[in-house]
């Protein structure tokens, strides 16, 4: 990749993750944190491919470990802010 | 080509569901279809990524995702929410670590493509692997595998001397001419270790802080390793999250009003400090308390961890709905650092069914409170320390507080005459217009529950 298309990219969605963050209210700190944990686990992408390209055992299982995290990362991050949002009740819908 | 045009646009796709799901969560009303949409972003992106050409281990690809996405959703299904920072910091030290994972697998490769990309892996491997080591370590003190804070001597100094010799070997790798196998190992283990000994000194209280800036370390390391694998939705999800998690980290560090330097580098003051506190508790039996509250016009109730360790949070609901029967108005009052997470004593409230109108932040309801007949204060002591305002003296001076001490009457529940988690006397405790309802929050709210029932009638 191009070096300043890369550096573009990092500016642009560094503001974007501020802006989009510095709306958010208190009270939904908890599971934002934990939303945005989920989002970092798209890293599951990056080691699949790793492993994808993997050749030695050595790198097959270091791939195998990064899949393995990822995956964690992901689903542990969608099942646990998915749970505490579901809980966010209005009094109207009681 | 046909194929890796799918893959390019299914990559983008998910990259602007994520940056939609977190926008999402600006209000609670669309928090959880945000979250939905961030996830199918994620299955596209993962199913996709199967179609890339020229990829082997598919058996060993599925069965990674099987046993660690299983484990987590399993694990994530039956958590408790008080023991949610933990999870949450286990399951991010899990992405930083996966992220040092694919660094290693490029330096096993040999193959990096110019200094920058080595450069960057580097950087996202000590990253990823500080974040994941410090991760375990929060998890693990949080969840009470490990007691005690653990203070080396000259802390300091060897933070330093260990950070200074991680980005030595790094620049080491990174300006080799090849990559050399002794160097990246003993690079991992040092960034490791890094990690390990960052986190070990850092007491509960700090924790989130910690957890917060470990969650925005994965995402950058994550951004990185997104760089030199050349995928933009990883660089885009990566640094979209390192930003937030920074900004995150700051509104937290701010609401405890320690700067992020003093919680890494100097332990929070031992017990005691601040001006000793004149005067003596008065304690209110249930009934009494229960017949201030359900003859007052206003009641705000500020609730702290300890409700939540004792699990009182369900009869806290069921006594305000009592009162509200009554004619009372009761709203919630969190402290931005109520719980062991900025917004958990939301998440906890949410959970025993208390809507979220009737929860209020500090900035919102500080001016309520001398208009308050009654501020029930259930396990929460800092938060509500006159002494933050008045006594400079005093290790908290300066945190912003809950001014519950300036409402009519202030009802404390509280188990004992103690100091609490950070031993700080509290001048809340002493104060005139003060009365404290000794036992435990379950217990004590129950009797109260009674007691307004049986007005009612």
């Amino acid at each position: 990749m191009d070096g300043f298309v890369a550096l573009y990219i990092f500016m642009l969605a560094a503001f974007t993750g501020y802006e989009v963050i510095s709306r958010v209210p208190v009270i939904l700190h908890t599971p934002l944190m934990s939303g945005s944990n989920f989002v970092h686990g798209v890293v599951l992408v990056g080691g699949m491919i790793a492993l994808g390209q993997a050749e030695t055992p050595l790198e097959q299982a270091i791939g195998f470990v990064a899949v393995l995290l990822g995956a964690a990362n992901a689903a542990g991050g969608y099942v646990v802010t998915e749970r505490m949002l579901a809980m966010f009740k209005s009094k109207e819908k009681k | 080509m046909a194929i890796k045009w799918l893959i390019d646009a299914s990559y983008f796709v998910a990259a602007v569901l994520f940056i939609l799901g977190l926008k999402g969560m600006s209000s609670p009303v669309s928090a959880r279809k945000g979250i939905v949409w961030a996830g199918v972003g994620m299955v596209l992106a993962t199913v996709v990524t199967f179609l890339t050409p020229g990829m082997n281990n598919f058996a060993l690809m599925v069965l990674a995702i099987a046993l660690g996405g299983a484990l987590a959703w399993i694990s994530g299904k039956k958590v408790a929410m008080t023991d949610m920072p933990q999870m949450v910091a286990i399951y991010n030290g899990m992405g930083g670590g996966a992220a040092a994972a694919i660094a290693a697998v490029e330096f096993a490769r040999g193959e990096m493509h110019g200094t920058v990309v080595t450069l960057l892996a580097t950087l996202g491997a000590l990253i990823g692997a500080v974040s994941f080591a410090g991760s375990v370590v929060a998890w693990a003190k949080l969840q009470g595998v490990m007691k005690s804070a653990f203070r080396l001597p000259a802390q300091n100094v060897v933070n330093i001397v260990l950070a200074l010799a991680a980005v030595g070997l790094g620049a080491a790798i990174v300006l080799a001419p090849a990559i050399d196998p002794m160097l990246v190992v003993a690079f991992f283990v040092l960034s490791l270790v890094l990690g390990t000994i960052i986190t070990l000194p850092i007491g509960g209280a700090d924790m989130p802080v910690v957890i917060s800036l470990f969650n925005a370390f994965t995402g950058l390391a994550v951004g990185f390793e997104g760089f030199v694998m050349g995928i933009p939705a990883l660089i885009i999800a990566g640094i979209v999250v390192g930003a937030a998690g920074t900004l995150l980290t700051q509104l937290m560090a701010k609401a405890m009003n320690r700067p992020i330097s003093n919680i890494l580098f100097v332990p929070m003051a031992a017990a005691g400090g601040g001006e000793a506190v004149e005067g003596e508790q008065k304690e209110i039996g249930a009934m009494d308390a229960a017949a201030v509250m359900r003859y007052a016009s206003k009641v705000i109730i500020v609730p702290g961890y300890g409700m939540a360790v004792a699990g009182a949070q369900h009869k806290v609901w069921e006594m305000s709905e009592l009162l509200e029967e009554a004619g009372v108005e009761v709203v919630f009052a969190i402290h931005p650092v109520a719980g062991r997470m900025p917004g958990h004593m939301n998440v906890l409230l949410a959970e025993a069914g208390v809507p979220y109108e009737k929860i209020f932040d500090l900035e919102e309801i500080n001016g309520d409170f001398a208009q308050a007949d009654v501020a029930l204060v259930i396990g929460a002591n800092d938060v509500v320390n006159p002494s933050a305002r008045t006594d400079k003296s005093s290790p908290i001076y300066g945190m912003p507080i809950l001014n519950a001490d300036l409402a009519q009457n202030v009802i404390v529940v509280k188990r004992g005459k103690g100091t609490g988690y950070s031993g700080i006397e509290n001048a809340l405790f002493y104060k005139d217009n003060t009365r404290l309802l000794y036992g435990s929050a379950q217990q004590a709210i129950g009797e109260v529950i009674q007691h307004v029932k049986a007005l009612s009638v």
